[in-house]
């Protein structure tokens, strides 16, 4: 099959407020062909959405090649139609309003467009709502309008961004099962869908071929192509397998790249997993009630939690050495026992020797207000030195997540209204 | 809404009303554009500056064709005020370097006292319509102009700036035209903030209505008919009882003109809001519901609706709303520094001339003169602030805890806050010449009848906005009075009652040109202070001194600004934002 999309070594950088460079994509590679799906599979902060949007033709990759049919583009992707997690319709406008809207653009006479627009109405389910605005409508509801103003424009390409995840469990299993329903029929209008999603279930359910993305940068790690007959059956042990593996790929460590030991990286090679204390500590409690073990799949479908909420706690329970992680299980450490048995104080004591040994950033801060004469320091210090490895907002959050740490273990407290971070002398550990 | 007149039997039944909605719409509207034909008649009137009246009949017959050819005037500036806004702000937020220039300078001008400028303009206006009134008509719109365009324009270029980027993606995906862009994506969003600015600014542009239809300019008395210039004139009569005519008819005319346009649009604006920000009780209008049930504006959708595809062809010629995705670095880089250069010397250019300009006529002893005097206005603005602060915040409280009393004295607050000041002032003049009380604190009262309102109302809708959940945590705690005000009321009244000083001690500000030098009947009262000194050189038509009042009185305005309420705005956003 020929290549719709071209992406050709394509890096992207944003240049932070001091001028730093930030690489959030490096040197991808890849191509969209006819007749595929397509799944970007990533953690949050792996750059899928800004590889969408580079093919879409948003946004320009600092270096490489996109291609739409072969031609580089320019601009907006003019093959491409865009369904939003957030479903970015206009609410002044009607359903109706919102589908013709894009064939306005194309300067479709009004008849025809009336037409096609009421066919993809049709098509997607959403006969009998042309007439209502999009607030009157369900999460699920808009979706479909989303779905409808990208189809009727007949694209090559129906780029997806989450569009899932937005909806509560039921509605989005609804609608994706309808969409792969249209799909292999034979009324789909277009020829072929990428879709990003950071569920894995969804991933092997929807594509023919999942590309996995590793963060920081974004590379890709690994492609895996999905057999399976559709519909597919999320209850066969093909289709439970390849989701273990995924799993697997997704929380384990990269075997090429080399990530040093929490115990002596730097904060910026090892960065915090935006994990609470309460919400890891739960998580520790309940691989403990399982008796010690825990199948990561399992879990994530019996809490109900999206991969994006579950794995940074996953990441900071492996981080501090409570829970160890081997092919998509869970299992409990020594340390993670104590911690989840003793009582709250002794638990605190854990935590706090824990985090000061094994997590880079708090132990960098305890280090610093330790070596200062007052033993006080201003978070803007902090936050500088933060800027040389991320942007603006990740460096806030992981300064936000060290103090949380850092406060819960009495390590040291952090005063808002001075902006200041100051040694805990009430501790007990010294 | 409009979905549920699909059902036959609601159809059958409001059939009727719907008839005498239809009645009622189109004698509305017929009635309108009679008083338009008949008040552009007058608008071209000739005008000899040599032989012009210095006053207008005080005949109460002539009343209503004054507050008409007022009401024309607002509504003129308002238009006016709209178009700026869009070409104003859209060019602030999509050109990258127009934003650079036309932001500071939108800034400054929300801080510039209008009323120091009228002498520029009028002589300007009189000279581009020579024997004809249409120029005095020009400058007084400018004038009002000048009072509702940069609030407006702040407002449409923040909603641009912050329009979602899904949004912005979309569009672009879709491929929309520059101008598909404007009218179906820019516009609808920015439209609830611009309607609800629009009507605030409208408020306060009474005020510069009043003050720019009878005016003192270069040794010269102009007037235009209106409600404005009645009232001078019959101040100058020391009449009070037509003084009080006119207060009732504008009375009138404010709650009018929120009642019949203003509250339809802010319910009508309703649609456009994004629904994640659900206002908690939407606006709802008579008027508006009269409208919907009617027929006519489904009429007029259809007859224009049709022009839509076509404009939509023609005004494709401006391109596509996208931006190309590579840049010539160095291209852009010389772009960048040429246009840094022309500014640059634009501003250059500017400042040398305004200081040989200065150096020529008053020299700049005068600057050191008019910051003295703006000292003594300051504190009566500091006054000012205090006073209506320890006055408004106890009663505003009291009122927006109490949800009956909030729904009946919102509106009254709202029409306060939009009736012009300076239409009360030959009242409180009157008592002062009768007392004998000094301008010099007299003006403080004078200046406070306008601005204080700012400060009421927002600290009801601060107050009013205090989670139920926090007053009942609060009185089963039991705090005593005290900790009750300082742990709960005035947290978190804070950042409503900091948007109410800023705005007031703005207010103040530019109110003290007028209400430094007031008169009633023959005798003039005149206060020590910057707005004086500003009026007296109007009147005079002395350049330098009006260029160098203005310049400082701006320097004050934002001086504070920066220096004072941005901190505490600063403070609030960061420390008490529920």
């Amino acid at each position: 099959m020929p290549a719709l999309i071209t992406v050709d070594q394509v890096s992207k950088s944003f240049t932070g407020a001091a001028g730093d460079e930030l690489r959030v994509l490096d040197n991808i590679t890849l191509d969209l062909r006819e007749g595929e799906i397509v799944a970007l599979l990533g953690r949050s902060g792996s750059g899928k959405s800004t590889l969408l949007r580079t093919i879409a033709g948003l946004i320009a990759p600092t270096s490489g090649t996109v291609r739409y049919r072969g031609t580089e583009l320019g601009g907006a992707n003019p093959g491409a139609a865009m369904v939003f997690q957030t479903f970015a319709l206009m609410p002044w406008l009607t359903v109706q309003d919102n589908v013709e809207l894009g064939l306005a653009a194309r300067g479709v006479p009004t008849a025809e467009r009336r037409e096609r627009a009421l066919a993809a109405i049709d098509l997607i389910g959403l006969d009998g709502f042309e007439s209502a605005y999009p607030k009157e409508l369900s999460g699920g509801m808009r979706q479909r309008v989303g779905f409808a103003r990208a189809l009727v424009l007949e694209p090559d390409l129906l780029l997806m961004d989450e569009p899932f995840s937005a909806l509560d469990v039921l509605t989005a299993e609804n609608l994706r099962n309808e969409l792969m329903s249209l799909w292999t029929g034979s009324k789909f209008p277009t020829r072929s869908i990428c879709v990003v999603t950071h569920n894995i279930e969804e991933a092997v359910l929807l594509a023919d071929r999942v590309l996995v993305l590793g963060a920081n940068p974004g590379h890709l790690r690994a492609e895996i192509t999905v057999d399976l007959d559709r519909p597919r059956d999320r209850k066969s042990p093909a289709f439970a397998a390849l989701v273990d593996h995924l799993y697997d790929l997704l929380t384990g460590r990269e075997t090429d790249a080399a990530e040093p030991e929490p115990a002596d990286a730097t904060p910026t090679a090892r960065p915090l997993p935006p994990a609470s204390v309460g919400g890891l500590a739960g998580l520790v409690e309940i691989v403990h009630a399982r008796g010690g073990r825990a199948d990561l799949p399992d879990l994530a479908a019996e809490l109900n939690f999206e991969v994006d909420d579950l794995l940074p706690l996953v990441d900071a329970a492996a981080l501090l050495d409570f829970l160890l992680v081997t092919g998509g299980d869970l299992h409990l450490t020594p340390t993670g026992e104590a911690f989840t048995t003793a009582d709250i104080q002794r638990s605190k004591e854990i935590f706090a020797g824990q985090a000061r040994d094994r997590a880079p950033l708090v132990r960098t801060i305890r280090r610093a207000l330790e070596a200062g004469a007052h033993g006080t320091l201003r978070a803007g210090f902090f936050r500088d030195l933060l800027r040389r490895g991320f942007s603006a907002t990740d460096a806030r959050q992981q300064l936000d997540t060290a103090i949380d740490w850092g406060r819960y273990a009495e390590l040291f407290d952090y005063d808002t209204n001075t902006d200041r971070i100051t040694l805990d002398t009430t501790s007990v550990h010294t | 809404m409009v979905m549920l007149r699909t059902f036959p039997s609601r159809e059958a039944l409001s059939r009727p009303k719907q008839r005498t909605a239809d009645l009622l719409v189109f004698l509305g509207a017929a009635a309108l554009l009679w008083l338009l034909v008949k008040l552009s008649h007058g608008l071209t009137a000739p005008f000899d500056e040599a032989t012009a009246p210095a006053r207008v009949s005080t005949d109460p017959a002539e009343l209503p064709y004054y507050a008409a050819r007022s009401l024309l005037r607002m509504f003129a500036a308002l238009g006016l005020s709209i178009v700026f806004t869009f070409v104003y702000a859209t060019a602030a937020a999509r050109l990258r370097r127009t934003e650079k220039v036309l932001l500071p300078a939108l800034d400054v001008l929300q801080s510039v006292p209008i009323l120091g400028f009228l002498s520029v303009t009028i002589t300007g206006f009189i000279a581009l319509f020579p024997g004809s009134q249409l120029g005095l008509e020009c400058a007084s719109i400018f004038a009002i102009f000048t009072s509702q365009a940069w609030n407006m324009t702040f407002a449409f270029y923040q909603s641009l700036v912050s329009q979602p980027r899904e949004l912005d993606e979309a569009s672009r995906l879709l491929r929309l035209s520059k101008w598909q862009r404007f009218w179906r994506v820019d516009v609808p969003s920015g439209m609830i903030p611009l309607v609800w600015n629009g009507m605030m600014s409208f408020g306060g542009g009474w005020f510069f209505l009043v003050a720019s239809e009878a005016l003192s300019v270069n040794n010269h008395n102009y007037v235009l008919p209106g409600i404005g210039a009645y009232v001078a004139t019959a101040t100058a009569d020391a009449d009070l009882g037509k003084v009080l005519l006119a207060v009732g008819v504008m009375i009138i005319m404010v709650v009018g003109v929120n009642a019949l346009f203003w509250r339809p649009l802010t319910a009508w604006a309703e649609r456009f809001r994004v629904e994640e920000s659900e206002a908690a009780e939407a606006p709802r209008s008579l008027t508006l519901d009269l409208l919907r049930r009617s027929r006519v504006p489904q009429l007029l959708g259809r007859v224009f609706g049709r022009l839509v595809a076509p404009l939509d062809r023609i005004m494709g010629v401006f391109g596509l709303a996208e931006h190309p995705l590579r840049t010539d670095p160095l291209r852009r880089r010389a772009g960048d520094i040429t246009f840094a250069v022309i500014v640059l010397a634009g501003i250059a250019c500017g400042l040398t001339q305004m200081i040989v300009f200065i150096a020529d006529t008053t020299g700049f002893g005068e600057v050191g003169h008019a910051l003295l005097l703006g000292l003594v206005t300051f504190g009566r603005v500091i006054a000012l602030v205090v006073v209506a602060t320890l006055v408004w915040v106890p009663i505003g409280v009291w009122i927006g805890l109490n949800p009956k009393v909030s729904r009946l004295a919102q509106p009254v607050v709202q029409v306060l806050a939009s009736f012009p000041a300076n239409f009360l002032f030959p009242l409180i003049t009157g008592v002062l010449v009768a007392t004998g009380i000094s301008l010099d604190w007299g003006g403080i009262l004078l200046m406070a009848l306008g601005a204080q309102w700012y400060i009421l109302f927002n600290v009801i809708a601060g107050a009013s906005a205090i989670p139920n959940d926090l007053r009942e945590a609060a009185a089963n705690l039991r705090l005593p009075r005290k900790l009750w005000w300082r742990r709960l009321v005035l947290p978190a009244i804070f950042p409503s009652y900091v948007t109410g000083g800023i705005t007031a001690a703005g207010g103040a500000w530019n109110a003290s040109i007028v209400a430094e030098i007031v008169s009633y009947g023959t005798v003039t009262l005149t206060a020590t202070g910057l707005g004086a000194y500003i009026k007296d050189a109007t009147t005079a038509g002395d350049g330098g001194r009006i260029l160098i009042g203005v310049a400082v009185m701006s320097l004050y305005v934002v001086g504070l600004n920066r220096l004072f309420w941005r901190r505490l705005h600063t403070l609030a956003e960061r420390r008490f934002t529920l």
